[in-house]
């Protein structure tokens, strides 16, 4: 009998450690780590919507910040309402609901706004294929924060937007930042689970068969728009979700708070954690949160870098990758676990 | 505010958009070079110009006049085009595009961070070789740092359309663009045609990037926005076509200049956006835009 049980089942047990760990860390490190593996976890939704267009459609996107801050300002505009807006002394547009949100339900209104936006926006971007689509998300991101300044009514103009400080909300007992860290994981985790049906399906095999070859999936039936657009809804409501996350974690949000610089690194930390692979993103999430700080102060040497070290380091491991590890993190994983796999086939 | 409508101010919107479009032409020509020889967008074009422009300033710094540190900054910048590729382009070359993309993403980051690195993100003053005087021509008032921005970039986009035309090497280069196994097997060094594509693509930002510091000032991030434009016009060209990006340049230069003065709802900061709108308008009715071949795809 071949032993075809034994990678699965490792599998389920990594994934199950990962659960355990994750639910019980907040027990285990300071307030300060919590909230970072909170941003952990909103990266983590981030990327993988990322992952879904630019991995398994082959769709690269320079733009998801601006996913991000169109989930951002929606779930912003949501819980403040127009109550809101007339105490931080803005003028609010009639688009705007008449009473504040419990931010809960603003998160997954977020990600509807944002993944329909995002499906509009694929329906020209059929019409670009590889490194123009690249550059017209590269031009959403950059001209973004000017749009965002011009409709003050709805995004309170260069100045942003305060939000009520989170609370744990029902009455729990929770410490606030506790709270906010379960909200974006279980966020996460679901996102996580709604990302594996579609890409282990119908839906995933069509996506995958347009990425590998446009001309070859169309002969078999598949119908590029439909799969394009979708893929480019989904990969914009799971960024969509992150933004609203976001922006509820930081209390905050003005047109410079999803920068160029972020969509440039989401796309970086997803060929990092290694492209059309969903526990990669996993490594992508926490390269981008630990990077930036550890490439300032390396760990075991006493050195202060410049702020800039970080970039720098970001661009060069970034190289090394794609010319070194193709599959990314992902990749040397398989990689480790290909004993297993010829254990496995092992009669 | 839309202001009474005169002939000389519209001149002068011209003139001043033609000074910023020559610069977005250079740059669209740099990045139309690289794409028809290696079939890849060079995403670091903007931070190779900005780099290299720093280092100019380092020079005037350091004692040089303005046109010996001009000329200085070209060799380094042809240097440094020609290093890119050999050391990075070179090893991912037959992988497929989004892996060549990647790492020129990778370099913008890079380069980014070091520019600010090196030399810390403080705007500085970058200084300008020409008067800063304005000349009348029949009520049209045009500064001279306009018209010369406009000569040097325009002089530069002629030699390297000479050298293209009228050399060997330039010919070699072409018939790398339009075969490159052809013109393997008629002797030519296609590696080093390569390779010298990206140092002329340098050239050219580095030309960019010094004329345009003295009025965006010199700081880590002033090309950023000059990339988007010159993407924006080798695209609206036609990414494929030389000519195409530079026509593109000085249209969409005067077009985002009379936008942004005589449309009230663009401003001054909708430009880049409706800039792009208009882009996206052109990509819709002609994707090869207006000067490129429209490709057939082989089934």
């Amino acid at each position: 009998m071949p032993r075809v049980w034994i990678l699965p089942a490792v599998r389920a047990a990594v994934l199950a450690g990962a659960v355990v760990l994750i639910a019980f860390l907040p027990r285990l490190v300071s307030e300060f780590r919590v909230s970072q593996f909170t941003y952990v976890g909103i990266y983590f939704i981030a990327l993988l919507g990322l992952n879904i267009l630019t991995g398994y459609n082959g769709q690269i996107s320079l733009g998801h910040a601006a996913f991000m801050a169109i989930g951002g300002y929606t779930a912003a505009a949501l819980i403040l309402g127009r109550p809101g807006f007339e105490l931080l002394g803005q003028h609010p547009s009639h688009l705007l609901p008449d009473s504040a949100m419990r931010p809960v339900f603003a998160i997954p209104i977020a990600g509807a706004v944002t993944g329909l936006i995002g499906y509009l926006l694929g329906i020209p971007a059929l019409r670009l294929a590889g490194v123009s689509l690249a550059l017209a998300t590269f031009a959403l991101a950059v001209s973004l924060p000017s749009i965002a300044k011009h409709f003050e009514h709805l995004t309170g103009g260069g100045g942003g937007l305060s939000l009520p400080l989170a609370k744990t909300p029902f009455g729990l007992d929770v410490s606030t930042s506790h709270w906010l860290y379960y909200e974006a994981w279980v966020c996460a985790a679901v996102l996580f689970v709604v990302a594996w049906i579609l890409v282990r399906g119908r839906v995933g095999r069509g996506w995958r068969a347009i990425r590998d070859g446009e001309v070859a999936a169309v002969s078999s039936g598949v119908s590029p728009a439909v799969y394009k657009t979708l893929a480019f809804g989904v990969s914009a409501a799971f960024a969509g979700v992150a933004g609203a996350l976001f922006v509820i974690q930081v209390s905050y949000i003005n047109p410079d708070t999803f920068p160029l610089s972020l969509s440039i690194l989401l796309l970086a930390s997803v060929v990092v954690g290694g492209l059309g692979s969903l526990s990669g993103v996993v490594v992508g999430a926490l390269v981008l949160e630990f990077l930036p700080i550890y490439a300032q102060q390396p760990p075991l040497v006493h050195v202060n870098l410049a702020k800039q070290a970080s970039p720098v380091t970001f661009g060069v491991v970034l190289i090394l990758i794609v010319v070194l590890m193709p599959g990314g993190a992902a990749g040397l994983l398989r990689l480790l676990a290909r004993p297993l796999a010829l254990l496995g086939k092992q009669r | 505010m839309p202001l009474a409508f005169s002939w000389a101010d519209f001149g002068q919107q011209v003139t001043s958009g033609l000074a910023a479009g020559a610069i977005y032409a250079s740059v669209a020509l740099a990045l139309v070079l690289i794409y028809r020889s290696t079939d890849v967008v060079n995403f670091a074009q903007g931070e190779m110009a900005t780099f290299t422009t720093y280092i100019a300033w380092s020079l005037m710094h350091h004692g040089l006049s303005y046109w010996p540190a001009f000329v200085l900054t070209l060799l380094i910048a042809f240097g440094g085009g020609v290093g890119v590729e050999r050391l990075l382009i070179r090893p991912v070359e037959r992988r497929p595009e989004i892996v060549i993309v990647i790492v020129t993403i990778g370099l913008l980051i890079a380069l980014n961070g070091l520019t600010g690195w090196i030399w810390g993100p403080e705007v500085k003053a970058f200084d300008s070789p020409f008067p800063n005087n304005t000349v009348d021509v029949g009520g049209v008032v045009i500064s001279v740092q306009d018209i010369g921005t406009f000569c040097v970039c325009l002089a530069t986009v002629l030699v390297v359309w000479a050298f293209f035309r009228f050399t060997t090497v330039g010919l070699a280069m072409r018939a790398v663009a339009v075969n490159p196994d052809a013109s393997r097997l008629m002797g030519v060094r296609v590696g080093w045609m390569l390779a010298l594509g990206w140092g002329l693509a340098a050239v050219l930002g580095a030309v960019a990037g010094m004329m345009a510091a003295p009025t965006v000032f010199l700081d880590p991030d002033m090309m950023l926005v000059i990339l988007i434009y010159a993407f924006a016009a080798a695209v609206l060209g036609g990414i494929d076509s030389p000519v195409g990006a530079v026509v593109g340049g000085l249209v969409l230069g005067v077009v985002i200049n009379l936008l942004g003065r005589y449309v009230n709802f663009v401003g001054q900061e909708l430009r880049l956006p409706s800039a792009l709108a208009l882009l996206l308008l052109v990509l819709l009715i002609r994707p090869s835009g207006l000067f490129g071949r429209v490709a057939v795809r082989r089934v």
